[in-house]
């Protein structure tokens, strides 16, 4: 479309009209994030959240107001659209920007092999040193032990769900799976000491933690796969079972494999919610500053817990090990998700030549 | 091999409603017969109950009798399955799995059926892609992925792996539909060659289709919308489409219909 210059008064009848350039919107977003921080540098604000929102403001408005002058009210309404798109964006992204930040900053100091490698065994809580190795290992146990008993009971509710369930039944499954997706970690606990630890008499152990972990796990799992499950078109499963081919071998040779990449994302998304829980691993595992790696007897650490207590001591060491612990649980979410994409972009419907 | 259908009193329902009604016909062995008829006259449900497809379909159900030579498809103790191995499909859109490569969507029939000898497999592979022709365009990337082929090879590789678990009866549900002319003339040639091999059916909308390939034209019609699609009548393709029998047919086929 050809560029008119901005003095030109579009004639009528005519397509081309007056356009403001290409840098446009950037510059107004520099121009009114100098404008939001002269001002409230200006009145003294110390809160640099409001210097945000003032620049914020600036920016809708300013994009409005000159949008309507020189392109006209139509291309003004899409301009404001757009401009408050991108404000929520940054909205959204400055906390998480700011907490990955402050975490890597503050957990970095303490961050070393020596951290990584040992436990809080026999240690002063006062002075400095001491490690997570301890912790990593009952996170480790307590979310393999509660994945392994919560994907395949929450995969086959699904299949269930999508490929049999009818009538009554399937809609009372999806009712309480909707219930069980709001119940809170601390009663998911609360249910397993009354049963696994009152009732039946079983001491704390990781393995107890499990039991509460994978009530909170299995909802998720059922749903995301549920949703997975039904975007596999159906015409892939008359084909198949015109060909012959019986349902359940339909289920697991040409639908599952066709999802399976949504599924493992899911199931890693799961995996990453219980890996930070602490409330029930707090009624159940106790904590402890040993190693235990038996996830069915006796106390065990787990990384959230530990970062709690450490924090609860509030000396400036335990401060630093709980910033310390809360990077790593953070990686170690961040690598399950990785190893997740990779698994999903491997196994996902190949479309190339 | 190809076996003959003889239906009789044959109704077929979604829920409660009634899609088709009190149908009876024979498709005779090594033949092309074509289904015509207007949108919504229940062809393809038809088409659909003749390999027990349409109780697929929640709610679906059938009344009546499919004979396959002298069994019933809706006998009691047949296997749905097992008629699904005797009666292949081909669907209007092209339906390859995304998950598999030519030579594994060819060989998935066999494969998921544990039917076969794993040194026979590449044999029915190349096989059935010549008998669907396709193999000189395909035999070079066979480990390629079957969404990567046009929309007219893809339809052919669904009528390959539809052909290598060896069928009595192959039902075709607008196979060329998606198609452009170059597609749909390589398939219809294919449907000639087939017909020696195979009992065929093809539901199409294209007239020119059921006179240019098939050898007895059934024409569908239905009262109403809503009301349940009827047989109108069963001929030669000749005479459906010059001198058919019925007022309503030649209607239909001359374009003076509604």
């Amino acid at each position: 479309m050809d560029r008119q210059p901005a003095t030109d008064t579009p004639a009528p009848g005519t397509l081309a009209h007056r356009r403001m350039p290409r840098w446009a919107p950037a510059g107004l977003a520099l121009a009114s994030a100098a404008l939001g921080s002269g001002l409230g540098l200006a009145a003294g604000w110390h809160s640099k959240v409001q210097w945000g929102l003032l620049a914020a403001i600036f920016f809708v408005l300013g994009t409005y107001a000159i949008t309507t002058a020189v392109e006209g009210k139509r291309q003004a309404k899409d301009r404001i659209a757009t401009s408050i798109v991108w404000v929520c964006f940054a909205l959204a992204v400055v906390p998480l920007a700011s907490l990955t930040w402050t975490t890597v900053a503050r957990g970095v100091k303490v961050l070393d092999g020596y951290f990584l490698s040992h436990s809080m065994a026999g240690l002063n809580q006062m002075v400095p040193g001491g490690g997570i190795y301890h912790a990593i290992i009952g996170t480790l146990e307590q979310v393999a032990f509660a994945t392994l008993m919560a994907v395949p009971v929450g995969l086959l509710t699904a299949i269930y769900l999508v490929e049999y369930g009818k009538g009554r039944l399937a809609k009372a499954v999806t009712f309480f799976v909707d219930v069980m997706t709001g119940i809170p970690s601390i009663v998911a606990g609360l249910f397993i000491l009354s049963t696994w630890v009152l009732t039946f008499g079983m001491g704390p152990s990781g393995f107890a933690g499990s039991l509460a972990l994978t009530i909170l796990m299995m909802p998720i799992v059922v749903r995301s796969t549920e949703e997975m499950l039904k975007l596999v078109p159906n015409e892939l499963r008359e084909a198949s079972l015109a060909l012959g081919v019986p349902k359940w071998r339909t289920i697991l040779k040409v639908v599952l494999p066709t999802a399976i990449g949504g599924i493992t994302t899911g199931v890693m998304l799961a995996v990453a919610r219980i890996a930070g829980e602490t409330a029930p691993v707090m009624l159940l595992v106790l904590g402890s500053s040993f190693i235990n790696n038996d996830p069915f007897s006796d106390e065990q650490a787990s990384l959230p817990l530990y970062v709690y207590q450490e924090y609860m001591l509030g000396t400036p060491y335990s401060y630093d090990r709980a910033w310390g612990a809360a990077l790593t649980l953070i990686m170690f979410v961040m690598i399950l998700n990785l190893v997740a994409r990779a698994i999903a972009r491997w196994k996902a419907p190949k479309t190339g030549r | 091999m190809a076996k003959r259908i003889d239906v009789s009193g044959l109704s077929a329902f979604y829920g409660s409603h009634r899609a088709i009604d009190d149908i009876s016909m024979t498709v005779e062995p090594r033949s092309v017969t074509a289904f015509i008829g207007p949108s919504g006259c229940g062809k393809s449900t038809f088409l659909r109950t003749l390999n027990r497809m349409h109780e697929v379909t929640p709610g679906g159900r059938v009344e009546g009798k499919v004979m396959l030579d002298d069994e019933n498809l809706y006998g009691s103790s047949v296997d749905p399955v097992a008629v699904r191995r005797t009666v292949g499909m081909v669907f209007q859109r092209p339906n390859p799995f995304p998950t598999m490569s030519i030579y594994d969507n060819v060989a998935a029939g066999l494969r998921l059926n544990g039917s076969y000898k794993k040194r026979d497999l590449d044999g029915i592979v190349e096989k059935s892609l010549q008998g669907a022709n396709l193999w000189n365009e395909v035999k070079d990337r066979l480990n390629k992925p079957g969404s990567g082929l046009s929309g007219g090879q893809q339809q052919r590789l669904c009528i390959a792996r539809a052909i290598a678990v060896e069928p009595q009866v192959l039902l075709m549900d607008e196979p060329c539909s998606a198609l452009d002319p170059i597609s749909t003339l390589a398939i219809e040639d294919l449907i000639g060659d087939l017909k020696e091999r195979f009992t065929i059916v093809i539901v199409t909308h294209n007239m020119q289709q059921a006179a240019r390939v098939s050898d007895r034209t059934a024409f569908f019609n239905l009262e109403a919308v809503g009301k349940p699609g009827k047989l109108i009548e069963i001929d030669e393709t000749e005479r459906i489409f010059s001198n058919p029998s019925v007022q309503a047919t030649e209607d239909y086929i001359s374009g003076r219909f509604g």
